[in-house]
Formats: structure tokens, sequence, C-alpha cells
């Protein structure tokens, strides 16, 4: 324990010193963060801090030194995180490289792919994003129809992929592609780490209804993509996918955590509502204000209820897709009541008579209604409790 | 304070859910009901249970008790609520000893507490009014200097297991008119004290609950439980606990209604399938157990609240957060879970029934979601 305390100390010394002063101010969105890549633009204390972090490896705390990290036992990754969470300093970089691609090659990849990959991610140089949905494979995702055909050492790539993840900015991506035509839909995919430089790959930004495109198409034809830079096996890649996908609806989940929201709603309730007798003059706003904070205070035990169970050694259950459906539902109701909060000033798209906060609340809930469908519709995640938690017959 | 159950204790849920399944049934408490048991309760079950140690679990040792912690609690009545027993767990060893422990001197403890936890005696907190709704200031009940002690006058209602209690805690006013905060004090007598009246009240879930006069109701001095006039804030608090013990209850009522009901749907068969195969079905069943494990983390977290002995504060946002959310997935279970059983859900051979009916009086007991709400937001100032 001594020795946890004298790193604990050591710890906070050390990022009271290296931490630029703008790395206190908090983020209003993960934009603001660093999320590495060749084409990254960031502010040069953004930069500078990425840089001393990885340097140590602190960007991903618990990989092995040999591959960029921090080589931190669990306790000491936690007193990590404590101690940047208590100085409320930003994280250095983020991204699917660090909590998606790298977590997996680590588990699952070859040597000459981690060499190749997982240091790069540490470090930041290169940003990720994931091939997976297709214009006819999106809740269904076993049915894409992405072709990889063999042609020697080279799989030659030909297809669409849609809903990729900030596509225009990656540097790689991985990509689910199918190699066995004859095969059961799961048994013929393949999990393939791509160049988005390689000849062939090309990139359309996705308007949303919120105004904003964070997700693109990616068009594939004839993309050469050599076999060695296969994960896991040919035709075996469904499993790399659901691995990842678990991934990925915690770390939705985790996203919504907004620890400051309920204080937010109030503000915005006291601002735009008014008090009467010292409460929120609507009542009904003021239950639903309530029912959000209370909602969420609940799901954030049983996320820390899930990983002390994982910590005591118990098998991860369907945490996953309980906190990917109630995470999104929730935010969503969050979203919608700030809006009916904020009244008409809530409906403005741009130009004069609305405020920047405004604006920004207002296209916060329309990009919010796409939670409940991305990365697993919210039917999907019922149908796999029912299915996998109940025992309910198909 | 991990929120993960200990192998201790996920061996006391156990040997719970054995005594449970081997002593008790839902025939049973049907029988207490149809024969208008006297009691309400099976003295001789109580007994085993104090044998067991589960009457005197957060009880210090030196009082006779286990001096052990809510979360040991939990998980005792947790799997009590799973069987629907009807025994005064939440008069007695919620309420009554919470007061006591929080409010007694070291006399009351001695006098009381051993009983309690060796199963030989039962207590009931008179605080509710026949108009005070969840207003625990709302108390008309008067409290008179009489020489060295006090004359009660006035009437409660809803008193939990009032009838077979042999001690009675009552909250009466002693200044300040029927709504002020200020001015409450509580009193722990014997419920044969010449005039007290009381009269057992008959609800739906067929549990214990008493009317109780008082009518010129002589005790001493040391009845006195707290300091005159600051029994709101005790009962307060002692009410947080109890409301706490209670969700362990409904968590547990509404993990059996869950099971009944998904075991329903996988045995029924219509149009040639089982119900179980229709998602209009299975969605709103998955719902149902997210509501499950929402509630299982708040109701552990608000039991280890009191295990870390956390600020009252902290401890009533937990326990209005719990009891808000078992409030409303009770309900939400137990009326699905009638729908879902079809007509033979709505009869009352079958047990679905019996939960519905208990969601309900649970949902009222200590304050609805709507008044923990109200609760939550009044402590957050807003």
């Amino acid at each position: 324990m001594a020795e946890l305390e004298t790193f604990r100390e050591e710890t906070r010394r050390w990022l009271q010193a290296n931490a630029p002063a703008s790395m206190y101010t908090p983020y209003k969105t993960q934009d603001e963060l660093c999320w590495g890549g060749k084409k990254m633009q960031c502010p040069p204390d953004t930069k500078r801090w990425l840089e001393v972090m990885a340097e140590r490896g602190w960007t991903a705390p618990t990989w092995p030194k040999e591959y960029g990290g921090g080589g931190l036992a669990k306790a000491e990754a936690k007193i990590l995180a404590e101690e940047m969470g208590k100085l409320r300093l930003r994280p250095p970089l983020i991204g699917f490289g660090l909590s998606m691609i790298g977590p997996l090659l680590l588990q699952e990849g070859s040597e000459e792919l981690r060499r190749a990959h997982v240091p790069a991610i540490a470090k930041g140089e290169i940003r990720w994003c994931q091939g997976y949905s297709e214009p006819g494979a999106g809740s269904d995702l076993a049915s894409l129809q992405t072709k990889a055909i063999r042609d020697g050492d080279i799989f030659v790539v030909n297809g669409q992929k849609v809903w990729t993840s900030y596509g225009d900015k990656a540097d790689w991506m991985f990509v689910l592609v199918r190699t066995d035509f004859e095969a059961k839909k799961q048994d013929g995919i393949t999990f393939l780490l791509m160049d988005m430089t390689s000849p062939g790959v090309s990139v359309r930004p996705i308007l949303l209804i919120s105004g904003s495109s964070p997700f693109t198409e990616t068009f594939l034809s004839d993309v050469r993509v050599p076999v060695r830079n296969v994960v896991g096996n040919v035709n075996a890649g469904w499993a790399m996918a659901k691995v990842l996908l678990g991934h990925e609806r915690t770390m939705i989940a985790d996203a919504f955590k907004e620890r400051d929201d309920a204080k937010r709603l109030v503000s915005l309730a006291r601002e735009y509502v008014g008090e009467a007798d010292g409460c929120i003059a609507d009542p009904l706003l003021r239950d639903a204000i309530t029912q959000v904070a209370m909602d969420q205070a609940c799901l954030d035990l049983t996320l820390e209820r899930s990983r002390d169970n994982m910590k005591a050694g118990h098998k991860p259950g369907p945490e996953t897709s309980i906190f990917k459906y109630y995470g999104t539902e929730l935010n969503m109701r969050r979203r919608e009541l700030m809006v009916s909060i904020t009244g008409p000033q809530g409906l403005g798209w741009e130009g004069p008579g609305y405020d920047e906060d405004e604006l920004k609340l207002t296209r916060d809930w329309l990009r919010s209604r796409g939670n409940s469908i991305e990365g697993g519709t919210s039917e999907v995640q019922l149908n796999i409790i029912a299915k996998r938690v109940l025992g309910l017959p198909d | 304070m991990d929120l993960v159950l200990s192998e201790e204790q996920e061996l006391l849920a156990r040997t719970v859910r054995e005594f449970v399944n081997g002593r008790s049934s839902l025939k049973r408490v049907r029988r207490l009901r149809d024969r208008h048991d006297a009691d309400g309760f099976s003295r001789e079950l109580w007994r085993e249970m104090a044998a067991l140690g589960w009457l005197g679990i957060v009880v210090p040792e030196e009082y006779g008790g286990a001096g052990l912690g809510w979360l040991e609690l939990m998980v005792v009545l947790e799997e009590l609520g799973r069987g629907l027993m009807p025994e005064p767990m939440i008069s007695t060893v919620l309420l009554g000893t919470s007061a006591l422990l929080l409010g007694g001197t070291d006399a009351h403890k001695r006098e009381h507490l051993p009983a309690v936890a060796g199963g030989e005696r039962l207590l009931a907190v008179a605080y509710e009014e026949p108009r005070s709704r969840y207003d625990l200031n709302h108390v008309e009940a008067r409290a008179e200097k009489s020489g060295s002690g006090w004359l009660l006058s006035g009437e409660k209602a809803h008193v939990l297991d009032g009838h077979v209690a042999d001690w009675l805690i009552v909250s009466a006013r002693t200044s300040g008119g029927p709504r002020a905060a200020g001015g409450i004090t509580l009193f722990v007598l014997r419920a044969d004290t010449p005039g007290v009246t009381i009269e057992r009240q008959s609800r739906i879930d067929s549990r214990n609950a008493a009317r109780v006069r008082l009518d010129d109701v002589r005790v001493g001095a040391e009845t006195v439980l707290g300091t005159v006039d600051h029994g709101g804030a005790l009962l307060a608090r002692v009410l947080d606990r109890a409301t706490i013990g209670l969700t362990a209850e409904m968590l547990g009522g509404m993990t059996a209604a869950l099971e009944m009901t998904v075991e329903y749907l996988k045995t029924r068969v219509q149009f040639g399938v089982l119900i179980g195969t229709f998602q209009a079905l299975k969605h709103r069943a998955a719902k149902m157990y997210i509501e499950t494990e929402l509630a299982r983390s708040v109701v552990m977290g608000a039991h280890r609240a009191l295990d870390e002995g956390r600020d009252d504060g902290t401890i009533a946002r937990l326990a209005s957060v719990a009891k808000a959310r078992c409030a409303d997935a009770f309900n939400l279970i137990a009326k699905e879970g009638v729908q879902m059983h079809g007509g033979i859900g709505m009869t009352d051979e079958h047990d679905i029934g019996l939960f519905l009916k208990r969601a309900r009086v649970a949902e009222m007991t200590f304050g609805d979601a709507g008044h923990h709400r109200d609760r939550v937001a009044r402590l957050e100032g807003y």
C-alpha cells in the first residue's frame, strides 16, 4: 500500500509539472480533445500534452511498455485516472485506436501486426475508423456484402461501407469483408486492417438532420490489402467483430456520463422557466429533471457494480446491452428535455435571435436521435437481453 | 466498498432462500389471509428467524445483536421479499430498531433491543395520521405536559403491525402548528397502556396495519425518545433507514414476479407457438429485466451508504432515489406480469396478483415515487 501511495504522490507531482495550463479547462464536446492521426489539427497545448503523456506511455496506461504503453498495473492505472480526475485534466488522447483496435490487436493480433500498429496508436500517430455497416447491412450486420477476393498474398476489396465515424479524418480502417460466399453468413467474414490512402478508397461525408457530418460513406474499388493484415484468421472475423461491439457499447454508455448535466438542467430551467417559492416554476418540468438525474444515478451505480463484479472475478454478463440501451435512451430523454426547457428559443437553426449555446443544444438534441440506432439499435439490444438473459425462445 | 456481495453475503442469501422455500410458501401467505389469522404472521417462523440471528443483524453485539451491516440485512430482506413473507420485519427490525438505535438512551436500548433481536418483542412506529399523506411533519396528535410526564391524544393510521406490537413508538406534537417542522416528539410506550386503542385495518396486500387511537394516554418522562420538540428530524432519519430496507424487500418481490412471468412466456402456447416467441412480449420482458438491474444497483448503493456511515444528506438522497425507482419498477413489472399472464393473471387463484397488490402497498409505504422525486428536488435546492 505504501508503494501505491508513493506512486500517487509522484504521479500527482508529475502531472502538475507537465500538464499545460489549458488542459485543466473543461471541454464541451469530444471534438475539442485530441484524436491523433496524420491529419490532426489541434492547439499547441493539446499537442504538447499528447507528446509528454505518450512519452511516458500514459496515453495507454495499462498497455505493455514494449508496445508504447505505460506498463502500469491495474491499481496504478486506477490511481492515475483518479489523480487526473481530481485535477480535472483532459485525457491526452481518445479515439477508436485506443478504445477498440489497440486492445483487440493486443489480445488477438499477430506479433507483426502488434509491432506495426500498437505503438503508433499509443503515440497518437495514426487515427482509426471502423468499417462495419453497409447500405444493406445495418442491424443485420452479418449480412454484409463487401467482397474480398484473394490474389496471392493480397485481398482485392470491393464494396461500400456506411456510417463510418470520422472516415474523412482517419488514416486506417478496420473493416469487415466477406471472404466466403458459400458459408453461413457469420462464417464467411474476415477482419482486415486497411490503409485509407490505398488507391481505390474514397470517402464522402454524410449530412445529418443535425447539420453535422460525423459519419462518412466509404467506397472501396479494387483496393489491394495484404493478407498479413488479417486479424485472427480468414473467415473468423465475426468473433473479432463481436469482441469489439462489446467495447463499443460500453464506450457509448460511458460517453453519456456527463457529470454536470443534472446541474445544467436545473440552471437552464432557472433561466428559461423561472422559479416560484424556490422551486422550478413548472412542476412537470421539475419532475422530469429529477427523473433524469435519478435515472442517471441508477445507471452510474450499475456501471460501477458491473466493474466491481468483473474485478471480483465474475464473468461479464449482458451488461453492455443494458448500458447501450439505457444509456442512449436516457441521453435522448435529457436532450429532448433541454429543448423543452428552452422553449421557442430551442427551435433556432442559425442566425440572429439565438445564442451559441441555444443553437448547440438544439443540434445536440437532433443528433441524439441517432443514439438508439448507432452501435446496434435499441430493439437489437432488447432482443439480445430477451434471448441471452431471459432465455426466451426464437 | 465495492458494489458486489461477498462470499459470506452470498452464502447468507442462499441460506435465507432455502429457509423461505422450505418453511414458507405463497400457499402459507394465502392461508394467513384466507383464515383471517389473528396475528397475520407466524410466531413460530419469527422465533426461528430470531434464532438464525436475522432480527438483530444491525443491532450491536452489546445489545444482543449480530453487529453486522446493512448489506447483510438487505440480502435477508430481498429473499423474504421474493416469498412475500408477511413477518414483521419492516415494523420491528427496520422502523422500531432504527428509532431506538438513533434516538434511544442506553437504558432504552438495553430495555428493548435484546428482546427484539431475540424475537420476544414486536415494535410498531405510529407516525402516519389519516390526513398526513406522506408529510412526516403533519402531526395533529398532541402531547401535553402533565406533572413530570405527558398526556397523549390523537389518531394514528396505517401503523404497520400495530395490532400485534408489544410496544409503540408514537409521534406527537409538543409545540407548533399541525404542519410545523419543529415541535414533534417521539414517545415509546407499551401498546397496552391505558387509553391506547388499536384496531386492525384490512388492506389489499393483507399485511398487518392498524389504526391507533390515543385517549389521554398518560406516560412518564422516560418514554421520550430523543429530544422533546426534535422528534421530526429523528423520524426522518428513521424513515430513511426503513425506506432503504423496504426497497430490498421490493427488489425481491419484483425479481420473483419477473421470473414467474418469464417462465409463463416459456410455457404458454397460443397460435401454435410459445408466446415468448412474440417480439411484442420479448421487448417488454427485456425492459422489465433492465429495471430490476438498475433497481438492484441503487438498492445496494443505498445499503452500502449506511454501512459506510455516510452523512444524512447522502443517505436521504439515496433512500429517495432507491424508493422512487423500486416503486416504479415493481409496479411496472407486476402490472406487465398480470397482462402477460392474460386471463389467468386476473384470477385470485394465480400468484401474480399477490405481487401486484404488494407492489402498490409498498409503493405508498414511506412515500410514493412522485413524493420522493419532489424530495430529491428539494434536497438539491430546486
